[in-house]
């Protein structure tokens, strides 16, 4: 008959159909606006309607999503420390060349400290790419999970200074904690061996 | 929406409190601005994609009433620059802005949009839309993820929110507003509002060009 | 270690005598002199059978005054490819075309003329393809600065340690990315309105039946329009419905990817190659990552090899959902296929996220393999995915397949012939809907292709629907080896040496080139001894496929015109790069 394969793929597009609605008959309030909800829907033995709801749900994002970067600062007797030594090799192992750096320089003697004095990111040419985090050798700089930076004006806000930048190294445990325990095992290690050779 | 239309300071008595709801003029005209605005499809480059993906199934954007996305300029509600403008394509661009009716926004979507990008350096790029539309949101990110756009999308509700039929509806005023000049393309790309700076510019003598090169333009 | 001294040795001592070997240290391939480049391309057409041509470009020396055209040639039963060179001075360059042997240097030829300047004589067409008409110079030439030219390399010294934040903007006299020639007076301008375009399409010039004359009108396509493929824009001239010339204007979203790819060092070039053809970055990887490995002498563990096969086939997976879901949408069909083809996709772009860190723009391989490894709970998402693909796949055949409506309009629509194929240097599924079963992965093996049992897919009559057909066969033979990688991975290191930034790349060229989801992409690097490349130069699969859009649109009606487009499969960041 002409018109059978129409029709066979307009029973897909029904089968489709129906199966929304039953699987939210049997799965009943819990498909929607639960983590699990969420994992299933995330999962591939989903059947049934797709569609994860921003902004009520969200959809978690995985260790490694990579987003603006920002720096990590450690908290010393109240005093925030940043892990940056200003050694620069972020800004450039950068392709686009979005970091800027100004190395702070001790005023009597002249030499450099290794601390930044300024840290911009201009957050319009950065391309999320990750170099920055991957090779800075102090675990100074990381990839951000927050996405939810849109604004109204952008020579306002899009670059990031230090006060925009820095981030405790609690919320870089939270986000990232694979990442952070091989770091802190691979730290406490490299402490250890020089402890070691310290004492012989 | 966060808020609900019930205008507050009014009090409505118990027994009509599910059936009678009072609101300004202003608020319900941006709820029905808000909840309906349709985008053009300037979808450019890998921003589209994403954009693409808002649409489809997992991030649906139809339930913000986004769902019509027009190619034509004439029913668009706002313009979505999703990739990287090019010097070639901005002509195009304008030219659509300059048909869309008002009331119309322009969202910047990605990091090319905002301010050219990775790609800013080149010869060819426009670094950021802004140089020549009016941009109402900016969002970064390269490309930013369904979620990131949708966030996006829910600022320029929040603004929509925050207009005034007396001070922001100028598409009500005599007169409307004029349309960009579109730009041309000659040696490289001319915009019409800057003709006075590109000759002067043109006509400062360079130090050390070379005839069938390209002057450096700093030092 | 030249990459193809084998094929040289083996006709290299059948070769004329003017054919001479290239013996520069790390360099491959022949040199002929630049006025028998015609004769030597025929030569290599009639008598060794090199009937594809699949790349033409160029390579600015700047310091040592000479410019060189390179020529990649292959044979359409497989093999390495044969580069020929020929050495141009830099002022006033030119050279014989070869459209006339092989028609699939056309669109390549003008970008030569366009972005570095070369002159071809015989061209039909030669307008610049990917600027406009009316820019000032040749954009890839070494002694072209760009406005917001900082540095000749990177990194710029201005970042660090003295970096205070200044925009580009701010230093250029006139506040923007813009520079004029000297004494330019703005207003006297005259635009090119597309004049010399309009005329160079054919005219059919038709005495009317009755004594009536008809004419024909010129259509624009794009550069906005609905269907999804991007800015792309198509002339066309009409008589009534039917197609009688076509041409593709392009160039809307170039983005200076080859400029900057000189100024970036090796590895700050990943990244941009993700945006070439952005829905398929891993593949833009793996072969920018083949190319540099070549010249680095590097390869990588095992590991990081069958990690590369799977993100590679699952590129091609993706890659072929998208181009089935656009091409049933441009067909009519407005948005359910792609819902349903969106849907699997994203699944294979949580793997692609949880691996990489991002969906589309992974930036995961590194010279000697991939950056990271891939856990257990990442295979188990990649099990989960092999396990639902399959059914999915039958139920989107099961979908459109038989459809009346999809087989009308696209059943002997859009046809090309094999031989036109293999002369218009179409790669890819173009090629292989057509007949001619050429797939780099068995004719030119590269990584450990050579172990996975798959076939090579082909069809035969070479229109709409075969392309359609062939790219749901390909899926398939993908998950089949998908599978195969998945039973077959071993344990161990994924990068060969320690990660390191500065990467100090021997002087010598090298073509890297995989079997990408769209054709042969491939990369022309020129490294002289820094760390930033020479010359930087991409084949783009769809930007040479195009070629074949005029051909196959010809006596089509112009509905017509957008799926064949469809079914070309384009992407605009790899056609304009």
């Amino acid at each position: 008959m002409y018109g059978l394969g129409i029709l066979k793929g307009l029973s897909v597009t029904l089968k489709h159909f129906i199966l929304t609605f039953v699987d939210d008959a049997k799965r009943g309030k819990a498909r929607y606006q639960s983590p699990q909800g969420i994992a299933y829907r995330q999962s591939t033995e989903l059947s049934g309607l797709f569609t994860v709801q921003y902004p009520e749900e969200k959809l978690p994002v995985p260790e490694e999503f990579r987003y603006i970067p920002f720096l990590v600062y450690e908290e010393e007797d109240g005093q925030k420390k940043l892990r940056c030594t200003s050694c620069g090799i972020c800004s450039k192992v950068c392709p686009p060349q979005c970091i800027y750096i100004v190395r702070s320089v001790d005023p009597e003697t002249g030499k450099p400290v290794p601390n930044p004095a300024e840290f911009c990111i201009d957050v319009d040419i950065c391309m999320n790419c990750g170099l920055c985090a991957e090779y800075c050798p102090f675990d100074a700089i990381k990839m951000d999970h927050d996405y939810e930076i849109a604004s109204f004006d952008r020579i306002k806000h899009h670059v990031f200074d230090i006060s925009r930048l820095a981030k405790p190294v609690s919320y870089y445990a939270s986000i990232r904690p694979k990442n952070y325990k091989t770091e802190e095992e691979a730290r406490e290690a490299k402490a250890a061996a020089k402890q070691g050779a310290a004492s012989v | 929406m966060k808020e609900s239309l019930n205008s507050p300071g009014v009090q409505i008595p118990e027994e009509l409190s599910g059936q009678v709801a009072i609101t300004t003029l202003d608020r319900i005209y941006n709820w029905g601005r808000r909840n309906s605005l349709w985008p053009l499809m300037s979808g450019l480059a890998c921003c589209a994609i994403e954009m693409i993906c808002t649409a489809a199934s997992r991030y649906d954007f139809s339930r913000f009433g986004m769902e019509v996305m027009r190619p034509s300029p004439r029913q668009a509600d706002f313009m979505l620059i999703s990739g990287t403008v090019t010097k070639k394509m901005v002509p195009q661009l304008v030219r659509l802005y300059n048909q869309m009716p008002e009331p119309k926004y322009v969202v910047a979507m990605g990091a090319c949009a905002s301010g050219g990008g990775p790609f800013k350096e080149g010869y060819s790029v426009v670094p950021g839309i802004d140089k020549f539309l009016p941009v109402d949101v900016y969002i970064p990110g390269c490309p930013p993820t369904p979620q990131a756009l949708l966030n996006g999308l829910m600022k320029l509700q929040e603004k929509i929110d925050h207009q005034t039929l007396k001070s922001d509806a100028h598409w009500y005023k005599k007169g409307g507003s004029a349309p960009i000049p579109v730009p041309i393309l000659g040696p490289d790309l001319i915009d019409l509002r800057k003709i006075e700076q590109i000759r002067l510019a043109s006509q400062a003598p360079e130090p050390g060009t070379d005839e069938d090169n390209h002057e450096v333009p700093h030092e | 270690m030249s990459d193809h001294s084998a094929i040289v040795s083996t006709i290299a001592e059948v070769l004329p005598e003017w054919f001479l070997p290239d013996n520069r240290p790390g360099y491959a391939g022949l040199i002929v002199p630049s006025e028998r480049i015609h004769e030597a391309a025929e030569y290599l057409k009639d008598q060794k059978h090199f009937d594809m041509l699949t790349s033409v470009t160029s390579a600015d020396y700047f310091p040592e005054d000479r410019l060189e055209m390179v020529y990649h040639f292959r044979r359409s039963t497989g093999g390495e490819p044969l580069r020929i060179k020929c050495i141009l001075n830099r002022k006033d360059s030119q050279i014989d075309s070869l459209v006339d042997v092989f028609p699939g240097a056309e669109l390549q030829e003008r970008e030569v003329w366009d972005l570095m300047g070369v002159r071809f004589m015989g061209h039909p067409d030669l307008r610049r393809i990917l600027t406009w008409e009316g820019f000032a110079g040749h954009p890839l030439r070494k002694d072209w600065k760009e406005p917001f030219f900082e540095e000749e390399i990177k990194p710029y010294k201005s970042r660090w340690p003295d970096g205070k934040f200044i925009r580009a903007e701010e230093k250029n006299p006139l506040g923007d990315n813009l520079c004029f020639p000297p004494g330019f007076d703005p207003e006297s301008w005259v635009p090119d309105k597309d004049e010399t375009l309009y005329k160079s399409m054919t005219r059919v010039a038709k005495a009317g039946e009755d004594g009536f004359d008809s004419d024909t009108i010129i259509v624009n396509l794009g550069p906005q329009h609905p269907s999804t493929h991007g800015v792309f824009r198509m002339v066309a001239r009409l008589d009534g419905e039917t197609v009688v010339d076509l041409k593709p204007v392009m160039g809307y979203l170039h983005r200076n990817h080859e400029k900057i790819g000189e100024r970036n060092t090796f590895l700050g070039n990943m990244p941009f190659t993700d945006r070439l053809d952005y829905i398929c970055s891993m593949s833009n990887n793996f072969a920018y990552a083949l190319a540099v490995e070549k010249l680095l002498n590097v390869t990588p563990p095992e590991r990081a090899e069958y990690i590369r096969v799977i993100m590679a086939e699952l590129t091609r997976i993706v890659n072929h959902l998208v181009a089935n879901g656009f091409l049933l949408n441009d067909l009519g069909a407005f948005f359910t296929p792609v819902l349903y083809s969106l849907e699997e996709r994203e699944f294979i772009l949580d793997f692609f996220e949880a691996a990489s860190g991002s969906r589309m723009m992974c930036n995961y391989f590194r010279f000697g393999g991939v950056v990271r490894d891939l856990d257990e709970h990442m295979m188990g998402m990649l099990k989960a995915i092999l396990e639902r693909l399959p059914r999915k796949m039958d139920e989107l055949e099961k979908y459109l397949i038989g459809s009346e409506i999809v087989r009308v309009r696209s059943e002997g629509v859009g046809i090309l012939t094999p031989e036109a194929a293999i002369a218009n240097s179409a790669t890819g599924p173009l090629l292989r809907a057509s007949g001619v079963p050429y797939d780099l992965r068995r004719a030119d093996p590269y990584s450990i292709y050579d172990r996975f049992d798959f076939d090579v897919c082909v069809r035969y009559h070479g229109d709409i629907y075969d392309r359609f057909m062939l790219r749901i066969d390909e899926i398939r033979q993908s998950i089949r080896i998908l599978k195969q990688a998945v039973r077959d991975i071993p344990n161990g290191p994924v990068l060969t040496g320690k990660p390191q930034y500065q990467v100090r790349v021997p002087a010598g060229e090298a073509y890297g080139r995989v079997e990408g989801p769209k054709g042969e992409l491939g990369f022309y690097l020129v490294s002289n001894g820094k760390s930033n490349p020479a010359r930087y130069h991409v084949r783009a699969p769809t930007f040479i496929n195009l070629t074949s859009l005029a051909g196959m649109s010809r006596g089509n009606k112009v509905a017509d015109v957008v799926t064949i487009l469809g079914s070309i499969d384009i992407v605009l960041g790899e056609v304009d790069r």
